[in-house]
């Protein structure tokens, strides 16, 4: 079963990043395949493993307290664009235009 | 010192009775890592802070007072690991100019050691590949492309061909480092490995390369890919000197909450001489398909050499072990979908001069920042992740995670103590051939052997073992049990002084130091 350009458009639309071309989308097409490989595996009465050291239990939540920060400057420096304390961005709330009317390789699909 | 010399018999010796000063050496580093520029194993190096780093060591030897076996010594670290004032791009146009604001855990610890860090070794985007030929920088070649032994093998198919086209690929993802280490421009790098991406590169340039288990090192500062199964991985010369950076860089971290809580004590690896309580265990599904009868040939062999010095050799069975790379492609894409969703232009790294929005914005961040190798994953593990998929394919793979992990406990829990095993498939392509594949073939061919270690958090090592007809070096994997290093680094020595890997012959090092060729070693193993 291919995958139908309006899924291919919602990944798109998730991951912000493109397919850009045919190849990608064979490469993912691929990617799914291998993928169902996994369901000749049974898992029957199997829990999913979320991390190596379940027994152990490392994730531990600490006391709240303050123990650095006050390095505004240094998280700054790498950013492009700020102003004053602020990182800038461009106005927000402006969906990404519509397949139809974005520059797009899934267009021609 | 010679620049082959280990780390705590000889270098350390050496530096405290003043043979030899932390300047020269770090100074033979970076002429080394100058007329070795061609393996492209470096993104950065940073000479001046170096060679300060190397005269304030000198202070300290001068004053009686080092502040441990590895001050002094010129060490490098993958680009994927944060380091003060110094760049760190993960070999991505995403972060290229990315001036790290602090250190990794790992890199402090070796800076507070008094470790020389001489620069970023180059690898695979953001640490996605096999070959350490996927970065914005341009491949890593193999320092045993150059090598006398493989040049003495090499047929050149026309007489107008040089030895350009004919060179071999590191390994990956961490090739630069890999190199690094056996070019001896460092004596020792640091590396990370979520699929394999120490050990790999490690057989393939013929160097200890160490996985760690999981939880045991931290990771705060490592740029995560797979946030459940990354590690720093370990790059030496020889297995004793995994075991002191082991010791300097093991240990709980507040900042990586995904650190053991149990306190690390540094070891010392015994001169193991009796084998006879010693259970090996040989995976039989780890024979698999595309393996070459010379590795074959040569993982045989090793376990005869167990047995023949007494130990009990069995062959054992992890019934998942093909559905591993399966599994581990849907975790791995999941959760670097999930990671590489922080790189959005705005704090850090590239940011495209889109202004419309902030969501286009990002998005043409993205697609300026990342390659093909990248965006694959990301789109594929958003797929996966997709709540009518979610089910099916990421649950489904982390329930097969849990019985690939049960596979092994199943095998340890019957009396093995160790597992052996090849660590790749071949000994390394020629980039030319190598590139013919994507990446992400690639990746599923190589990582075969080497990733079900890190589903299951498990310590592995590469321990190089004899060269392939090819003049190439060819190592083979112990796995062990968890937080059980002591034991798996104490046999893996074992075996590495049995097989006397021979030394690579580079005409750059013998110029830079010929004092390297008077400990070579005359018996090899193949």
């Amino acid at each position: 079963q291919k995958v139908s350009v309006e899924v291919l458009e919602h990944l798109e639309h998730l991951a912000l990043v493109d397919f850009r071309d045919l190849e990608g989308v064979e490469r993912l097409q691929k990617a799914i395949q291998f993928a169902d490989q996994l369901q000749e595996v049974n898992t029957d009465g199997v829990e999913p493993m979320d991390s190596v050291l379940e027994d152990r239990w490392c994730l531990y939540l600490r006391e709240d307290d303050v123990t650095e920060g006050n390095c505004t400057k240094e998280l700054l420096e790498n950013a492009r664009e700020k102003v004053e304390e602020y990182f800038v961005a461009p106005p927000g709330n402006i969906p990404l235009p519509k397949l139809e009317e974005r520059e797009t390789f899934l267009q021609g699909s | 010192a010679a620049l082959n010399d280990g780390l705590r018999s000889q270098v350390s010796a050496a530096l405290k009775e003043g043979r030899v000063s932390p300047t020269e050496l770090c100074q033979r580093c970076l002429a080394l890592i100058k007329s070795t520029k061609f393996l492209n194993a470096y993104i950065t190096v940073v000479e001046e802070t170096a060679l300060k780093q190397a005269e304030e060591s000198e202070e300290r030897y001068k004053r009686g007072q080092p502040l441990g076996i590895l001050d002094g010594v010129p060490i490098t670290v993958k680009d994927n690991f944060n380091t003060a004032g110094i760049e760190t791009t993960c070999a991505s146009n995403m972060l290229k100019g990315y001036i790290s604001p602090y250190n990794a855990t790992v890199v402090q610890k070796l800076l507070d050691q008094g470790a020389v860090l001489l620069g970023k070794t180059n690898l695979d985007e953001f640490a996605m590949g096999s070959g350490s030929t996927d970065g914005v920088f341009g491949p890593v070649r193999n320092p045993w492309s150059y090598s006398k032994q493989y040049k003495e093998k090499s047929v050149p198919k026309s007489h107008s061909e040089d030895e350009e086209s004919n060179w071999v690929i590191t390994g990956g993802s961490s090739g630069g480092s890999a190199a690094a280490v056996s070019s001896f421009t460092c004596f020792a790098a640091l590396g990370s490995d979520t699929g394999g991406s120490t050990r790999n590169p490690a057989a393939h340039c013929g160097v200890v390369g160490l996985k760690p288990t999981y939880g045991l090192i931290s990771r705060h500062g490592l740029i995560p890919l797979v946030n459940s199964m990354d590690v720093p991985g370990i790059l030496t010369r020889c297995v004793d000197d995994a075991a002191v950076l082991l010791g300097s860089l093991a240990g709980h971290d507040p900042k990586d909450s995904t650190t053991i809580q149990d306190d690390f004590k540094p070891f010392e690896l015994p001169n193991l001489t009796d084998v006879s309580k010693l259970s090996i265990g040989i995976p039989k599904e780890y024979h698999a398909p595309g393996l070459s009868s010379e590795i074959l040939a040569l993982w045989s062999k090793a376990a005869d050499l167990f047995k023949n010095a007494g130990a009990k050799v069995v062959e054992v069975s992890l019934p998942h072990t093909r559905y591993s790379i399966v599994c581990y492609h849907v975790l791995c894409t999941a959760e670097v979908a999930s990671n590489m969703a922080r790189f959005d232009g705005l704090e850090y790294g590239h940011r495209s001069d889109m202004k419309d929005s902030t969501e286009s914005m990002y998005a043409a961040t993205r697609r300026e920042g990342f390659n093909d190798v990248v965006r694959g994953r990301i789109l594929s593990g958003n797929y996966f992740l997709l709540k009518q998929n979610y089910e099916k394919y990421f649950v489904k793979a982390q329930k097969v995670r849990r019985l690939i992990a049960n596979d092994f406990v199943k095998v340890f829990r019957s009396g093995v103590d160790i597992l052996l095993t090849p660590t790749t498939l071949s000994d390394a392509a020629p980039y030319t051939e190598f590139i013919q594949e994507d990446n992400r073939t690639r990746s599923a061919q190589d990582d075969i052997l080497t990733q079900a270690a890190n589903m299951a958090g498990l310590p592995a090592i590469n321990v190089p073992t004899a060269l392939s007809e090819r003049g190439l070096p060819v190592g083979l994997q112990f796995i062990g049990r968890s937080f059980q290093e002591k034991q798996l680094l104490t046999v893996a020595k074992w075996f590495e002084k049995q097989v006397q890997f021979p030394m690579i012959q580079l005409e750059e090092v013998k110029r830079h130091d010929s004092d390297v060729f008077q400990h070579q070693k005359s018996a090899s193993f193949s």
